[in-house]
């Protein structure tokens, strides 16, 4: 357990540090920025972990594909591999797209597998976020 | 969705490793673009090259052609790269013109604004 929450963090770490000149000016304040930064990095880091596994992600449009994650980036935009839409015979324009890339907007909610979630994980990183690192 | 070197491309989420393909762009509005990727940015903005717009209306569809169009990224739910070698609809879907489909269109349209009137007309009823 432990040596896998040291984990997280280094992944946490390396993000923020690699993407701070990218993403950092869009946001007003220093501090906000920083606290902003932290808590987006940490389900970009917490997506990243998961690609390879099987996902559906249900979009705004109730549109839900399942695929295998296969890249997520800061803007929680996902790229999905060997689609299936879950209601094929609804959208049979779908019925040929093999690989997608979903824009992080339009996403509802991503379903994970269900050894994909450490509820612990999640809840320890959120609380150091909130108590500032 | 960063811009990455030629070695890495294939392994981001950027849509640099869709460039040149022929692939089928979702809209927010429901629309369906077909064409080739020849440009994108950060926001999913794209410039899809001989794109057209495919009309689906029951087991009727068409391909209207559109020309060069530049999408705003932020009507873009969905981009994916279309496969050239399997079916690209399922066998029981005809091919029609762009009269036809239009024509289908519009009776569509016609039914689901009547179904809307005759549902709220008998609203005071209070069905769900």
């Amino acid at each position: 357990m432990s040596g896998k929450f040291i984990h997280y963090f280094d992944l946490l770490d390396v993000y923020v540090r690699s993407s701070v000149d990218v993403a950092a000016f869009g946001f007003p304040s220093p501090q906000l920025r920083f606290f902003s930064l932290r808590a987006n990095m940490l389900f970009f880091s917490y997506f990243k972990d998961l690609v390879g596994r099987e996902v559906t992600v249900e979009l705004k449009n109730d549109l839900a594909i399942r695929g295998t994650l296969h890249s997520v980036d800061q803007y929680l935009n996902i790229k999905l591999e060997n689609t299936r839409v879950v209601d094929q015979d609804k959208y049979p324009h779908m019925l040929s797209v093999r690989n997608c890339f979903i824009r992080g907007s339009v996403v509802r909610y991503v379903q994970l597998p269900p050894e994909g979630v450490d509820i612990e994980l999640l809840h320890d990183a959120t609380r150091r976020e909130a108590r500032g690192g | 969705m960063s811009w990455a070197g030629p070695e890495d491309i294939y392994l981001s989420t950027s849509l640099a490793s869709y460039l040149d393909k022929k692939l089928l762009v979702l809209l927010r509005d429901g629309r369906k673009l077909m064409g080739t990727l020849r440009s994108f940015d950060q926001f999913a903005n794209a410039v899809l090259e001989g794109a057209c717009e495919r009309v689906i209306v029951g087991d009727l569809y068409c391909d209207i052609p559109l020309g060069l169009y530049v999408i705003r990224g932020e009507n873009v739910v969905l981009i994916g790269e279309l496969d050239l070698e399997r079916e690209e609809l399922p066998e029981h879907m005809t091919r029609v013109s762009t009269a036809e489909i239009k024509r289908a269109q519009k009776v569509e349209r016609e039914a689901s604004d009547l179904k809307g009137t005759m549902r709220k007309r008998m609203e005071f009823l209070d069905f769900d």
